[in-house]
Parts: structure tokens; C-alpha cells; sequence
């Protein structure tokens, strides 16, 4: 690979750690300050991904959109809409405690995927929507990779600033304390079911924010392109090695996974065809043992979330 | 200030509190006493909103609270505290007191990003209280300690601490002594009298130290077997022959035994205890 194609490689590769950056902070809201088990990050993201590209796109037959409507609407639809299906779900479910989140939200994720699928008339089912526009997309492709790199960092930097003025803020000593021990949250008045569904739908809208930049990253977006896999399995690695409960820890996960999740593909790509298939699962098992290592050696993670005082007994 | 009336929890088939009566008038420092399952803490949970009652209903200041979940309760006044201590561990001594007031305005998502320095004036105000607070309970020195690295009677002094950082009416102190060293222990009576006197604080008060109780409470509650035996001062209940029998475990020597035996009012009672038992 010579140094230009390295180059674009790198844009390539930090326009996405940056769009997952954003994805691991609003897991971080609901899982590292709130202790909410979203095991669906998938569908909010797959939400916020078809809203946009339904309200920007070209017109195109037999489906919905072509509305053509501005690019920032697009985006701020996306996160009203992922914030819209967080509410009733969080409505009904914070209720039950993690683990039955858990199970509610893988099982609300695989019914957002299906009816992705299988509604022709509103997303344009296995084909998925194209031609959806991109800002910047004129230009010739580096600049224009760059200029889009240039807008989601400014986004990811808004966002960290925003999550972490939240968490010093009262609200975050409030929603440590809720997870801390619930029934003295509550004894000292405070509204344990309201506040966490407000954790859960602030942080559902930037997942759905993600959605829209990985759409309109890519100009198109079809049902294959949100791997649960990738979008929430990938994303609970990133948060929990980068430290959940800490923001940069969590954009810090999501660049050391990304890297070594497209490294090894870029890796398994060389061998000969016939290991390569094989080899392509081995990427899997990698990030699971990178998994195990960190738990074994610092279940922290690598930026641990701010303890006041001295270190916790152990 | 506080009405019971006819409160039953039944767990399953065990009634832990079995129609308990009871009434807190302003200002008292009621000391409610009784053998281990008698259903003490049962009662501050109801009281509290932690638990819902069967039967029964709870008033506070002439209202019907009975339905009202446990963050309400706090934001009418009623304010409790734990008898397991419920610190929040991962945060610093100061923050536990500082997380308490209610309506605080960097509670609210937005006054964070669009109104910053009303925030940032709240939480001035918000910290002074609470390092008040802090060296009024003599734990300045562990401010910014993690509060699950606090011993035991540090732990059950931030618990009082918290009951301070609002404007609670009734707060409801379950065994603040166990666990606490002697000359921690006078300190907390100390500070429970200047907030009864001072500010005006009206205590129930869980607790097996007689000392703590005789100094502290009137009138004494006992209560057994989710009843309350009886109400008055110390002196009464502490030479009550139920109480003895249930609670203090005194067995009453020959001579009172004989007096009680032939005390018509004593008569009389335990009639009407097997008069209840018949029912």
C-alpha cells in the first residue's frame, strides 16, 4: 500500500472511530453513569440511520422519501426519532431491572430489523435507500473524506463536551447516586424511573445521531449495513476497554477496537482464499480474548471512571 | 404530625406489621423500641414509601400519604435514614450530603448547556451547606473521601447528614447507635437534640441502647410481634411487665412477680390479651 492510499485508509478509518465514538458515549450515558443494560444499540442506530436517509434522500419509486429536505434536519430527525422509540421502550422496561432490559432491547433491535427488511414501502426493504446526499460530496474524494472526517470530529468534540459538562453537572451526581443504591436515591426524593429514562433516551438520540452520519457517510444504507455485531456487540468492547463511566475513555475504546477490528481485516484480506474465510472469524476471536484480557487484568478498563479519595478496598 | 392506622404488611402468610396504631405529635423525639422482628423497620419502610401496606393508612401533617411513592414523602418532609447505612459508595462524603437537595437546577439537562451560572451559583450554595453540614458532624477531614471507605459510624453520621440538607419535618432514625463508638455515640445524641430543639425536627427513633433511648425519647413506643404492647414514658414502658417479658428479658424477680399477679391492672390486661387471642 503506498503512503496516499495509507492516508486514505487513515480518513477512512477515523470517520468511523468517530462515528462509533459517538455510539460508545451514548451506551456510556446509559450503561457507564446510569447502569442501564442496552443490549440494542443496533436498532436506535438503524433508526437514526433510515430516518435521515427517508428525509434526505433523492425521490426514488416504491418507497418512501425523496423528500430532499436539508442535511442538519436529517440529522436532528435522527435523533428525535431514536429518542422517540427509546421513550416507550424505556417507558415500559426501566421498570425491570437490567437484565430484562437487556433481553427488551435485543429483542426491540431485531423487530426494528425486521421491519427494516421486510416494509418495502418505507425503507425500500433488502435494497435500502440510496442516493442519499453528502455534505461536501462535490469534491474530489480526498477532500471531501476529509471534510466529512472535519464534521464528525466537530460533532464527537460537541457531544464529549456536552455528555461530560453533564456528568460534573448535579445531573451526573444525581445519576451516580441513583446507580450507586437506588433506595436511598429515591429516600432522598430523588425520581429513580424518570431520571433513567431520561438517561436512556439523551443517550438513544446520540446513537441515532451516529445512524444518520454512517448513512450519509456512505451515500446509501441497506439492511446488511447494521450488523448488530458491529453496532452492539462491538460497541459494549469499546466502552467497557476504554473505561466506562469516563467519555474519553469511551472514544478512546471505540479508536483501539476500530484499529484493531479493520487492521485484522486488512490482514485476513491477504491470505489465500481458502484460510481467508476461516480467518475472518479469527477477527472475532480476537476481539473476544482482547475482551478477556482486559476484564482479567483491568476490568476498569484503560481510562477508569474518577473515584473521589483514595482507591476502594479491595 | 404523623397518624397510623391499622398498618398490616403481610409477606406472604407472615404479617411483619399486624395493625400498628400509631401517632407523632410535633416536635417529640419518639423512641420506638422492641425485640428483633418485631417489626420496627418493617413500619419505617411503610411510613417511608419503601414498602406499600396491606391494610392500613398512613397521614403526614393531616394528609393521606398512603399511596405516595418514597420520593414524594421526602419532598413533603419526611425524610429517612437507614439502618444498614445506604451511603452512595463511589461518591466523595460531600457529594452524598450535596446530591440531597431537591430541585436542585443542574438536575435539569438543559440549565447545564443554557443556563450555566444559575447552575453554578445552586451548587455555591449547595457546597457551603454541605461542608456546614459536614463539620457540624465533625467529618470535614473525609469531605472528599469516597464515603464506601468510611467506617461504620462516619457512614451512619453522613446518614444524619443527609436528613440536614433538606427541610425535613419528621425524620426517621433507624438505630443510629449500632455500630457507633461510645464517644461517637454521645456526639449523635448531642446532635439529634440541637436538631429537635434548634431546628425543629421531629425524630422517631429506632434503637437498642436504653441509654441513648431514656435520654433522648419520650414518649417510648415498645413494639412485639408487629404490634405496638405499649405507648408512655420510659419509666412506664421500661417497668411494663409485657415489655419485660417480650423485649428486656428481665424475668421480674419473686416479689414482682407476686405484686403483678395480684396488680388488678395487670389483671385486667392479660384478659383482655386472651380475650384478643380468642378473636
Amino acid at each position: 500500500m503506498d503512503l496516499l492510499g495509507l492516508a486514505n485508509y487513515a480518513v477512512f478509518m477515523a470517520i468511523l472511530i468517530g462515528i462509533y465514538a459517538l455510539l460508545a458515549l451514548g451506551l456510556n450515558i446509559q450503561w457507564g453513569f446510569t447502569g442501564l443494560f442496552n443490549a440494542g444499540i443496533a436498532g436506535f442506530f438503524a433508526v437514526g440511520a433510515y430516518t435521515s436517509a427517508i428525509l434526505t434522500s433523492l425521490p426514488a419509486s416504491g418507497r418512501l422519501g425523496g423528500y430532499e429536505l436539508p442535511l442538519l434536519l436529517g440529522w436532528a430527525a435522527s435523533m428525535v426519532a431514536a429518542a422517540a422509540i427509546a421513550w416507550p421502550i424505556g417507558k415500559i422496561c426501566l421498570r425491570f431491572r437490567s437484565d430484562y432490559l437487556a433481553i427488551a432491547t435485543i429483542g426491540i433491535a431485531e423487530i426494528i430489523r425486521l421491519v427494516i427488511r421486510t416494509e418495502g414501502w418505507l425503507t425500500g426493504g433488502v435494497r435500502g435507500v440510496t442516493g442519499i446526499p453528502r455534505p461536501f460530496g462535490e469534491l474530489d474524494y480526498m477532500p471531501s473524506q476529509i471534510a466529512y472526517l472535519a464534521i464528525v470530529a466537530t460533532l464527537v468534540l460537541v457531544a464529549y463536551l456536552l455528555v461530560e459538562r453533564q456528568v460534573k453537572a448535579p445531573w451526573g451526581r444525581m445519576m451516580r447516586a441513583i446507580r450507586d443504591n437506588e433506595l436511598a436515591a429515591a429516600a432522598m426524593g430523588k425520581q429513580v424511573e424518570a431520571r433513567r429514562l431520561q438517561a436512556f433516551v439523551f443517550g438513544s438520540a446520540l446513537m441515532g445521531l451516529a445512524g444518520a452520519l454512517f448513512v450519509h457517510f456512505n451515500r446509501s444504507v441497506t439492511p446488511e449495513a447494521i450488523d448488530p455485531m458491529i453496532a452492539t456487540f462491538l460497541i459494549w468492547i469499546m466502552l467497557i476497554l476504554g473505561g466506562s463511566g469516563n467519555n474519553r475513555g469511551a472514544i478512546l475504546g471505540a479508536a483501539v477496537i476500530w484499529i484493531i477490528w479493520s487492521v485484522s481485516e486488512l490482514l485476513t484480506d491477504r491470505l489465500p482464499t481458502e484460510i481467508a474465510v476461516q480467518a475472518k472469524y479469527a477477527r472475532v476471536f480476537i476481539i473476544g480474548l482482547t475482551l478477556q484480557l482486559v476484564l482479567r487484568f483491568r476490568p476498569e478498563g484503560i481510562l477508569p471512571e474518577r473515584q473521589p479519595g483514595s482507591p476502594p478496598h479491595r | 404530625m404523623l397518624e397510623v392506622d391499622g398498618l398490616v404488611k403481610a409477606f406472604g402468610g407472615f404479617r411483619a406489621v399486624d395493625g400498628c396504631t400509631l401517632r407523632v405529635g410535633k416536635g417529640e423525639i419518639l423512641g420506638l423500641i422492641g425485640p428483633n422482628g418485631a417489626g420496627k423497620t418493617t413500619l419505617f419502610n411503610l411510613v417511608a414509601g419503601a414498602l406499600q401496606p396491606t391494610l392500613g393508612t398512613i397521614r403526614f401533617l393531616g394528609e393521606d400519604i398512603t399511596a405516595l411513592p418514597t420520593d414524594a414523602r421526602f419532598h413533603k418532609g419526611l425524610v429517612r435514614t437507614f439502618q444498614i447505612p445506604h451511603e452512595f459508595h463511589n461518591l466523595s462524603a460531600r457529594e452524598n450530603l450535596m446530591m440531597v437537595p431537591p430541585r436542585q437546577p443542574g438536575e435539569n439537562l438543559f440549565a447545564n448547556w443554557f443556563a450555566a451560572g444559575k447552575v453554578r451559583a445552586a451548587e455555591e450554595a449547595v457546597r457551603k451547606k454541605a461542608d456546614d453540614t459536614l463539620a457540624f458532624l465533625e467529618l470535614t477531614h473525609v469531605a472528599d473521601e469516597r464515603a464506601g471507605n468510611l467506617s461504620g459510624g462516619q457512614k451512619k453520621l453522613l446518614e444524619l447528614g443527609r436528613t440536614m440538607m433538606t427541610e425535613a419535618k419528621l425524620v426517621l432514625l433507624d438505630e443510629p447507635a449500632a455500630g457507633v463508638n461510645r464517644t461517637l455515640l454521645r456526639k449523635l445524641e448531642e446532635k439529634i437534640l440541637i436538631l429537635n430543639r434548634e431546628r425543629g425536627y421531629t425524630f422517631i427513633l429506632i434503637e437498642h441502647d436504653m441509654e441513648m433511648i431514656e435520654k433522648l425519647c419520650d414518649p417510648v413506643v415498645c413494639m412485639a410481634e408487629g404490634k405496638v404492647l405499649i405507648q408512655g414514658d420510659f419509666q412506664t414502658v421500661r417497668s411494663d411487665s409485657r415489655v419485660l417479658e417480650a423485649y428486656l428479658g428481665e424475668t421480674p424477680t419473686a416479689v414482682e412477680r407476686e405484686a403483678a399477679e395480684h396488680d388488678p391492672k395487670v389483671e385486667e390486661l392479660r384478659e383482655q390479651e386472651l380475650h384478643r387471642e380468642d378473636l
